[in-house]
């Protein structure tokens, strides 16, 4: 089988999509026939797609720094979200319903903060970050003097990269024996955020961030943790799971994390170095760019800048009439039409943003001609608009 | 509460970037030390306007409401 890269030429929104990994798509495929049955089943097909959802689940245990009992398949890294956190917040229903969360985290956990205040009589603190990203941790020690039902803080943040202070964080939920619930979008296969972590209950992932079919969430729940159904669930033998897994899928996904770690080493350093050329040279080749984010605590694969004066949504399509695919989190270019929250949240130019975020296998090249292009683009976009 | 502002711009009916845009090209019209009030529905101005001040070096006054009841965001000439 041969793996044609010509295709993603240009593609540069890996924090959105990470392409399939080839080690994926050989495990899922193989899995697609031998692993269909139903892994709950006592039949010799059903044990065989049991073998293999139990080979998944160790794989994915031992990379993200977990036990294989621990681990949950669920439909979507957003699943997994409202699970994790809420889960979390029904087994301290008797301490408190309160959620405290950092002002940056993925939208799901917003959502999960309403549907507790809604239907579990919660109450939402939200902690500030500072410019850079990150969390305001005196903020955060200040909100726990109060009893919490559980605390929720990413590794890193997937729209600007900038990577969380989580052992501290840790530290302070330990103290106050609030659980900690962790996404771990943007690190899971690129670094071990959960090593070494003085406490954790529960975390999310999302296979298509690593390589992976999209379709795939993990949850983990720490052995120990108080955890409870948030929602309905079937006569399956794992609560936590939201019935018949897609154990193909969850194998794809397992292959893709295990390969990713293997090769993580080289594309770190690799993505790094480019990422770093992207931050110097914007700022020398476009006028009036902000590029935000951590320096240096942060994803090795994500870059993200402001432009001043530029439509978010006008740069995203012109770049892609020239072959390249970014992300953009300004409100021209949202759904919502609201800006995004995190750019909100640091302070920095909501319009104008660019989110560059780099495959395993962006080259040398493909950035190079991205920052090319750039200058023009940005140029052409202001002297329509009527910049003086 | 109400702040002072020496010249108004209205961009009620403006999308971001555009409100930044009039920001940009009005600033020179009032003297240093004199104030432009950005009157704008679009609420990536709350973020916008005090981001704009930061890289262009100007001081961010504050937020308060036009006459109708519109957020207005105040900027202050330094340079």
């Amino acid at each position: 089988v041969t793996h044609s890269t010509g295709d993603l030429q240009g593609y540069l929104d890996a924090a959105s999509a990470e392409p399939l990994h080839p080690a994926a798509r050989e495990a899922l495929t193989a899995a697609l026939d031998t692993g269909f049955a139903d892994p709950a089943a006592l039949h010799r097909r059903g044990r065989n797609a049991r073998l293999l959802l139990d080979n998944a689940r160790e794989v994915v245990a031992a990379t993200l720094g977990a036990r294989p009992d621990e681990v949950t398949f669920t439909a979507t890294g957003t699943a997994a979200i409202h699970q994790g956190t809420l889960g979390l917040l029904r087994g301290r229903s008797r301490v408190s319903p309160r959620l405290v969360h950092s002002a940056v985290e993925h939208s799901a956990v917003f959502a999960a903060a309403t549907w507790n205040e809604r239907w579990f009589g919660g109450t939402t603190d939200v902690l500030p970050v500072d410019r850079t990203g990150r969390l305001d941790l005196p903020a955060a020690q200040e909100a726990l003097q109060e009893p919490a039902g559980a605390l929720a803080v990413q590794a890193a943040n997937q729209e600007v990269g900038t990577l969380q202070p989580l052992a501290e964080v840790a530290e302070l939920a330990a103290r106050r024996e609030v659980p900690l619930f962790v996404d771990l979008a943007g690190t899971a296969g690129r670094s071990d955020a959960l090593a070494d972590l003085p406490a954790w209950a529960a975390a999310s992932a999302s296979a298509h961030t690593w390589g992976g079919p999209a379709g795939v969430g993990v949850l983990l729940v720490r052995k120990g943790a108080r955890w409870r159904p948030p929602f309905p669930t079937d006569d399956r033998i794992d609560p936590r799971s939201t019935g018949f897994e897609n154990v193909p899928a969850a194998l794809g996904a397992a292959a893709a994390l295990q390969a990713t770690v293997a090769e993580r080493a080289e594309t770190g350093s690799r993505q790094r170095r480019l990422v770093e050329r992207i931050r110097r040279t914007v700022p020398e080749t476009v006028p009036d760019v902000e590029v935000v984010g951590d320096p240096d605590r942060r994803l090795p694969h994500v870059v993200t800048f402001s432009c001043l004066y530029v439509d978010g949504e006008a740069l995203v399509t012109e770049l892609d009439r020239l072959g390249f695919g970014v992300a953009s989190g300004s409100a021209c270019s949202a759904s919502t039409l609201t800006p995004s929250h995190v750019l909100e949240a640091m302070g920095v130019l909501t319009h104008g943003n660019l989110r560059v975020s780099l495959t395993r296998e962006t080259t040398e090249a493909e950035v190079t001609g991205f920052l090319e292009a750039l200058p023009g683009v940005v140029r052409g976009i202001r002297e329509r608009a009527g910049v003086r | 509460m109400s702040l002072p502002v020496d010249l108004e711009l209205d961009c009620r009916d403006l999308r971001c970037p555009l409100p930044i845009i009039r920001l940009a090209n009005a600033i020179g019209d009032v003297a240093v030390g004199q104030t432009v009030g950005v009157v704008a529905r679009d609420v990536a101005a709350r973020s916008d306007v005090p981001a704009w001040c930061r890289m262009r070096e100007q001081e961010y006054v504050g937020e308060d409401t036009a006459d109708d009841g519109v957020d207005r965001y105040v900027v202050r000439r330094l340079r």
